[in-house]
């Protein structure tokens, strides 16, 4: 970083002179995505305000509102409060805090910037997650006067985990320091030794004022013992995430199949690694179909086809291939020697995003890249303090958490880990029933279990179990309050297939918490997993043959669905035994509601842990109109139409 | 914008990629997605995006434009023969309720906006069932609009709640709703207006003629100049159509958007003049004057 001559608008005589030989200057920009971390009192909204203002971002009318703002709201006195410009919502303005990520813009000759500015407080980890998820660059800010604070750490700590490369410390109000060297190189060197204890590479310490303009836009004289850019001559040379991927294999995920007549078949996504040319050979994964790449396709400005020579990592783009392959959306189209990795099994991070928290053993919806799957994930093995960077035991991940955990999907997803590539490392969470976005992921590597063991084939299937029991298995699953009638109603069920010649096993919710789950309590994570094994169980009773019998209360829609899930499709039949709550705590057969009540039992269902009844069952019984011999027939008769 | 070396993309290249991206995966992911189209030059930028998204295939959803009746001539001969070149079907949506009662800018105020825009568009989208609505939108164009997701989750009676949005990472988006529920979609959320008429010049895209200088018929009013563009314009006392050589930097109702006096006739200069500028865009609409949060307000009842 050798120039230090001011940086923007030396054109800026050009726009009135010759506007074509600016725009043909302004043509050739390329694009940083930065964010800056800190809060109110560190002076980011000021700073941001000042590269708006520097950069005539800001307009005459947004100048008038704002020093109107600034001498109602302001804390500059009758100084213009920059600050005001930046926090946008008016629910923030009334608070004076940034709550959510504000995307800014404005450029220079050489490059066009987009600023995610986010808040800086603990309960805000979401959203500073958020922005950091595309940045190229973090701008941390810290208050001179302050030093380096627990909340630098955690800024510092999340940038670095969502993989930027470059750092700046921005060393702000240096004037209320009187431009003081000593204490800017104490300050460097407390972050250096934080830095390597994070694993950071490198960051570039720059002092500054963003409320005087020091080292902003250009070397200030007030600190002339300061060598290096200015931040703004920074931010216009660093080397740009999208350039940096183009040195890796190709890689695009397919979003769409173009298929507009027999003739033509494309395959449009983002590359989101390397580049690729007609004649490349090609691998499609999962499946590991290989082709070659016969053309890229675009759209010219007159509306006719342009074909290009050559597509790099950050453009969109339509590919054909020689050959005809099975490949769709989710697939991903690779370099042929170097495709990415497939498996099922991973180690992650997770940083959890909503309100509930995670439940381990729960099937959430993964999407990565294009692919979309169900995922469950473990019991997290840690959370990180994201002030300290310890390691604590946890069961769970609430809101900001931040843990490492294992995960698996239901089939195989081609991935890169994280640190290589973010593009094919990253993946969110999506509560099914929801539909919520409740976590961001990295992926960190495959776990070899699920290389190692593979699925015994075995001659006998579950076909051939079947037949020889002349019968079509089926997990009846009948769920409901406790004191419902569940156990009762499937006793009486099974008595009569049994009369039919038909071979049945009843699983029954106390019973299994006898043995197979004794190890498991009434919490929620619990009870997910109680149906998860119950659910393998059953299972593999199905395909054994049997009609299975399982009667458990299983309050949530999201396991029962994960349930149904792990079966062939007909196979699971949903029964709900319909007893409202009030008559089941009337027969209260087990005197479980009386203690509920009373207190002295906890997580019982429909007093103090809730009950998602099926939306549309397969079969429901009321049993406050009929016995359960009675309900038992209406099950025989909906199951064989009789 | 293929003839630069592809191994450093423009800025231009990466939006319009971008931009690419969220098309596609709204095309994968909704039901039934349509494009909103207000002929101005916004969504002509969008609009040849999408051509280029999905090309050799037209874009894969209809045009929809929410009429109110009072826009420009020259917006409505612009408006069917864009659709006709890309290929595409376009629905045109009135709010029959606001027909009925023949509301008007001149005597209605908010209440036009309000009963032609806001209800309009969402009669059109109940109407046809669409559950995603491409918008032209900019995160530059207005403060609220600065924190406003690419994909904007809106409940089933079309409220936008800013304090319950899904966090966008990455670039994967989450399209997943409930039946009922709907997304409306802001594809170049991440272009400044300057890129957006960089792109219109680089790809020659046809924008209607008002935004560039030409002498029209004008009147003086509450410190706007409007232009009379038909025989519904009601003068008041005193005033008398001047010709001023105009153009627009925004188009919206003709009543209610500000011209200004202007010799820009070519692309060149129309941006020229936007760098030297020293007001904002939406400067010229009647509808953010009030409170600087209106925007906002109106956002959460339903407005695009």
């Amino acid at each position: 970083m050798s120039e230090l001559t001011p940086p923007i608008y030396e054109t800026e005589a050009l726009i009135g002179e010759d506007i074509d030989a600016y725009l043909e200057l302004h043509q050739h920009k390329s694009m940083l995505r930065f964010i800056t971390c800190g809060s109110v009192d560190d002076g980011k909204s000021t700073l941001i305000g000042r590269l708006l203002y520097d950069s005539k971002m800001i307009f005459e009318d947004q100048l008038a509102s704002l020093e109107a703002d600034s001498k109602k709201l302001g804390t500059q006195g009758q100084e213009i409060d920059f600050a005001l410009l930046v926090d946008g919502l008016a629910a923030e303005r009334e608070q004076g805090i940034t709550i959510d990520v504000a995307y800014r813009f404005f450029a220079t000759e050489k490059r066009k910037f987009i600023v995610a500015d986010t808040p800086g407080h603990e309960q805000y980890t979401r959203n500073m997650v958020t922005g950091a998820s595309t940045a190229d660059l973090a701008v941390i800010l810290i208050d001179a006067r302050q030093g380096i604070l627990t909340q630098t750490r955690r800024h510092s700590y999340l940038a670095h985990l969502l993989g930027i490369q470059h750092i700046v410390l921005a060393v702000n109000k240096m004037d209320l320091v009187d431009y003081d060297q000593a204490r800017f190189d104490e300050i460097v060197s407390q972050y250096r030794d934080f830095a390597d204890g994070l694993g950071m590479k490198a960051f570039t310490a720059i002092p500054l004022s963003g409320l005087a303009g020091d080292n902003v836009t250009q070397n200030s004289d007030n600190m002339a013992w300061y060598q290096g850019s200015a931040l703004l001559p920074h931010l216009e040379s660093v080397e740009l995430q999208q350039e940096a991927a183009q040195a890796a294999s190709f890689a695009m995920p397919v979003q769409w199949v173009n298929r507009p007549n027999l003739d033509f078949r494309g395959f449009s996504g983002l590359i989101a690694t390397g580049r690729v040319a007609p004649g490349d050979a090609i691998r499609v994964v999962p499946s590991g179909k290989n082709s070659t790449i016969k053309s890229i396709v675009t759209m010219a400005k007159d509306g006719t086809e342009q074909r290009l020579d050559e597509a790099v990592a950050g453009q969109s783009v339509t590919l054909t291939l020689d050959t005809e392959i099975d490949c769709s959306r989710g697939d991903i189209i690779a370099t042929a020697d170097n495709p990415p990795a497939v498996a099922d099994r991973f180690e992650a991070t997770l940083i959890w995003m909503d309100e509930e928290a995670l439940l381990p053993g729960r099937s959430y919806e993964m999407k990565i890249g294009t692919q979309t799957v169900a995922a469950s994930v473990q019991t997290p093995k840690y959370q990180v303090n994201v002030n300290t960077m310890e390691h604590l035991a946890t069961k769970t991940l609430e809101l900001n958490a931040i843990g490492v955990v294992e995960i698996s999907t239901t089939q195989k997803i081609s991935f890169a880990p994280y640190a290589e590539n973010r593009a094919l490392g990253s993946f969110v969470l999506i509560d099914k029933m929801s539909n919520a976005t409740v976590a961001a992921g990295l992926l960190h590597f495959s776990l070899r279990r699920a290389d190692n063991i593979h699925w015994q084939a075995t001659d006998i299937d579950r076909n051939a179990h079947a037949q020889l029991k002349n019968q079509k298995p089926l997990l009846l699953w009948f769920t409901g309050l406790s004191g419902s009638g569940k156990s009762t109603i499937a006793n009486e069920l099974e008595k009569i297939l049994h009369t039919m010649n038909r071979h049945t096993f009843l699983l029954d919710g106390d019973n299994v918490r006898h043995g197979l789950n004794k190890d498991l309590g009434f919490t929620d994570a619990d009870r997910v997993e109680n149906i998860r094994r119950i659910g393998e169980v059953s299972k593999l009773m199905v395909d054994a043959g049997l009609i299975v019998l399982s009667a458990f209360i299983s309050p949530f829609r999201a396991e029962r669905d994960m349930v149904r899930e792990m079966l062939p499709e007909g196979e699971f039949i949903e029964i709900f035994v319909d007893t409202p709550l009030e008559v089941a705590e009337q027969r209260d057969v087990k005197g479980l509601y009386k203690k509920a009540r009373a207190g002295e039992l906890k997580n019982f269902t429909g007093i103090d842990s809730p009950y998602e009844p099926p939306l549309n069952p397969d079969i429901r019984v009321n049993t406050a109109q009929m016995s359960a011999q009675e309900a038992a027939q209406h099950i025989v008769n909906q199951l064989f139409g009789l | 914008m293929s003839e630069l070396p592809p191994s450093r993309l423009t800025h231009l290249q990466r939006l319009e990629a971008e931009s690419i991206h969220i098309m596609r995966e709204i095309a994968a992911q909704a039901e039934k997605p349509v494009m909103l189209y207000s002929v101005g030059k916004d969504s002509a930028a969008m609009l040849h995006v999408a051509k280029k998204a999905f090309f050799p295939s037209p874009p894969p959803f209809p045009l929809l434009h929410v009429d109110t009746t009072w826009k420009f001539k020259a917006m409505y001969a612009l408006r069917e023969k864009a659709a006709q070149e890309a290929g595409m079907e376009l629905l045109v949506h009135k709010n029959p309720e606001a027909q009925a009662q023949g509301i008007n800018p001149f005597d209605h105020g908010g209440l036009h906006t309000d009963m032609w825009k806001t209800e309009g568009l969402k009669q059109a989208l109940d109407k046809y069932g669409f559950d995603a609505a491409f918008g032209g939108a900019r995160r530059d164009e207005e403060k609220s609009r600065a924190k406003e997701r690419v994909f904007s989750f809106r409940s089933a009676d079309h409220r936008w709640d800013p304090k319950n949005q899904r966090p966008e990472l990455w670039n994967l988006y989450n399209a997943k709703k409930a039946k009922g529920e709907s997304l409306r979609v802001f594809p170049m959320s991440n272009w400044t207006e300057l890129d957006i008429w960089q792109y219109i010049q680089l790809e020659n895209i046809e924008i209607v003629p008002l935004y560039f200088a030409a002498p029209r018929p004008t009147v003086e009013r509450d410190g706007m100049l409007l232009m009379v563009d038909d025989e519904r314009f009601p003068l008041r006392d005193g005033e008398t159509p001047e010709m001023r050589s105009i153009r627009f930097r925004t188009l919206g109702c003709y009543p209610l958007t500000g011209a200004v006096e202007s010799e820009a006739t070519n692309l060149s200069e129309v941006i020229q003049e936007m760098l030297l500028t020293t007001t904002s865009e939406r400067q010229g609409r009647a509808i953010d004057h009030d409170a600087s949060a209106s925007m906002e307000k109106k956002k959460q009842e339903g407005y695009f």
